[in-house]
């Protein structure tokens, strides 16, 4: 038989029954545009929260610690180690607090195929003036166009731009916090004293919030250069080095390579946010238990709704098999309504998950922890759209094709005989 | 002239077991010759639906041989039997069974456009010639769930006629019918066999209409009991 007749077949079936067809195909949209929705909310959500603490941590982080050194004079005496050495009151070792050598070190570290970026950071303790009051703050010397590219600074900046900062090494990005307290607006000048005593005047060329109130109270943003002039040092002075990965799971290993080389403190991000990291991890286990139920449950109603729809018209495969129909034209019809109540529904449903997904992401979404986001977070990725449609059709087709299979090799008259 | 054997069955047995062995069908042996018109008669339960299921090929599950035009059709496939079906037998059931979706001149086209011998305009003339035989052309482009009780019998006659088959088998074809309506099947039957020497196998409980055929073959608990 031709398959333009079977078709024409299904093509009947499923017009004068429209009502049926467009409730099956509606559960079948229903299924997968909730999928969607819910897969693209809960993964645009943990983006935001990952975001919110890894995209601005350094997977790395070198700086020296002050630290009472952890072998004492007394360890290198001979058969020290048989007898007991008790040592009491140890101070930390006098140490500079800026790195040595740290512009060859980044200049190596960046060669390194597993790094994406290196920045450096000068960080001093410094005091804003405003009139006769001086509060006590930090100042962290930064590359700003780096910092931005690597740890996305520029998302917390609420107002005025990095580049001012950048081309300007008078000027000052200020914590909200600090900025409130000295009442300073964009374009207003600010006096930095250093803890000893040096003097300089900055700009404020914009205000920072990264949501932490005690962050944001007494940390600002300036140039390296200006930081390094405000202290009084040259400029190899630095007192951090910040790595990001390519590949975020090597920082353990790699942190500590760097301890040993470089002989500085290294902490990696995992452990500088462990508990951060066991969150993330049960927020993918959720969401991927949540996405596969979904797609269990969804499928099992597709299935139930088209497998009522198949087995209305047994009759009519008891029918068409009495008149001559092989068992193979009648899984083609059956088989192929179900493909196409799939795919009409899947699309459907592609579009409703895609149409609602829009609308959660307008709708306003307000959190002083990141300034930039205005909208709940969305996450459209392609491969949710694939899975919903490919998972459509696969249900779809086994519902049908089930069904169809049994009424192949049955005897048309236990179909009838069961009228 | 010895005439041809259409469908011979030999010691047929069948047996339901749902819920316990029931042996519904005893050794049934008998042949049907080319342009007879038979009917079974029985009361019901006594399998004569049951046997005549067998003998159209649509129920596999029993044993003993039955042969269609001499040749052995017990121990073919499924896709076999139902190009058999299409080929050689016309069925008409107690109802009607017609694709309620479809117009009646698609539902007596749908056999031949299977069987695919012919063009769809050759099927098409074939189905209105066969539906103007048993006068019924005017309703063709009704769908076939919006015409009478009577005119769907004849509709489904009409679909068992399209393949020009070998043999036609009803089962209480005129059970569901007026006195007037199973009247008209009748002598659409007599007329078919007359005209163009059709063999009709009929199961009926209906004395009267048993009365007018050649042959009848009456079956009590299983058994044939009288030919």
């Amino acid at each position: 038989m031709d398959i333009f007749s079977l078709f024409h077949i299904s093509k009947t079936h499923i017009l004068s029954r429209f009502k049926q067809s467009m409730i099956a195909a509606l559960g079948v949209t229903f299924g997968i545009a909730t999928f969607i929705i819910l897969v693209s909310f809960m993964t645009g959500l943990n983006g935001l929260l990952d975001g919110l603490i890894l995209d601005r941590t350094p997977h790395i982080h070198l700086f020296n610690e002050i630290a009472p050194s952890k072998s004492q004079p007394i360890d290198l005496l001979a058969n020290a180690s048989t007898d007991w050495n008790i040592i009491r009151s140890i101070k930390p070792k006098q140490k500079q607090i800026r790195i040595h050598n740290a512009l060859p070190i980044m200049a190596t570290i960046k060669e390194h195929p597993d790094v994406l970026g290196v920045t450096a950071q000068v960080s001093s303790q410094a005091f804003y003036t405003a009139g006769a009051i001086e509060l006590n703050g930090l100042i962290q010397g930064v590359n700003i166009l780096e910092e931005n590219r690597l740890f996305n600074l520029g998302s917390y900046i609420i107002e005025g731009n990095i580049y001012d900062l950048h081309t300007n090494d008078n000027a000052i990005i200020l914590g909200a916090g600090v900025a409130d307290k000295l009442n300073s607006k964009l374009g207003d000048r600010i006096q930095l004293v250093s803890a000893k005593g040096n003097r300089v005047t900055l700009k404020v060329v914009g205000i920072y919030q990264s949501g932490l109130a005690e962050i944001d109270n007494i940390q600002s943003y300036a140039n390296i250069k200006t930081v390094q002039l405000l202290m009084g040092e040259k400029n190899n002075f630095i007192t951090d080095i910040n790595i990001k990965l390519h590949d975020m799971t090597k920082a353990l290993p790699m942190s500590k390579t760097f301890e040993q080389i470089y002989d500085l403190s290294a902490i990696d991000i995992g452990t500088a946010n462990a508990q951060f990291e066991t969150g993330t991890t049960i927020r993918n286990i959720i969401t991927y238990a949540v996405s596969i139920t979904l797609l269990i449950v969804a499928g099992f109603g597709i299935y139930n709704i088209l497998n009522m729809f198949i087995y209305e018209k047994m009759n009519d495969i008891a029918i068409l098999k009495a008149t001559g129909f092989s068992g193979r034209d009648v899984m083609i019809i059956f088989i192929s309504q179900a493909i196409i109540i799939g795919l009409v529904g899947g699309i459907l449903g592609l579009l409703v998950g895609y149409g609602l997904s829009v609308v959660i992401d307008n709708i306003p979404f307000v959190t002083d922890a990141l300034p930039t986001i205005k909208t709940y977070p969305v996450n459209f990725d392609i491969s949710y759209y694939i899975i919903g449609i490919v998972f459509a059709m696969v249900s779809t087709f086994l519902a049908g094709y089930l069904p169809a299979k049994k009424a192949k090799d049955m005897d048309p008259v236990i179909i009838l005989r069961g009228q | 002239m010895k005439r041809t054997s259409i469908i011979r069955a030999e010691n047929i047995n069948k047996h339901f077991k749902d819920a316990m062995n029931f042996h519904v069908l005893k050794d049934i042996t008998f042949d049907i010759k080319q342009g007879e018109f038979v009917s079974i008669m029985g009361k019901s339960g006594c399998g004569k639906s049951t046997l005549l299921y067998i003998l159209s090929t649509m129920d596999t599950a029993y044993t003993g041989n039955l042969y269609l035009l001499d040749k052995l059709v017990s121990k073919t496939s499924q896709n076999e039997l139902t190009r058999i079906r299409n080929e050689h037998i016309g069925f008409v059931f107690q109802f009607h069974y017609l694709l309620p979706e479809f117009t009646v001149l698609e539902n007596v086209m749908f056999p031949a456009i299977k069987l695919a011998k012919k063009s769809k305009q050759e099927i098409e003339h074939d189905a209105i010639e066969t539906l103007r035989m048993l006068d019924i052309e005017k309703i063709a482009l009704n769908k076939s769930s919006k015409i009478s009780g009577g005119e769907k019998q004849r509709v489904a006659i009409a679909r068992a006629l399209i393949n020009k088959p070998n043999i036609i088998m009803g089962d209480e074809p005129t059970g569901n019918l007026d006195s007037k309506n199973a009247d008209n099947v009748l002598s659409i039957f007599k007329q078919l066999t007359k005209e163009i020497g059709l063999t009709l196998l009929i199961v009926t409980h209906d004395l009267e209409f048993a009365q007018q055929t050649d042959r009848i073959i009456t079956m009590g608990d299983g058994r044939i009991i009288s030919e």
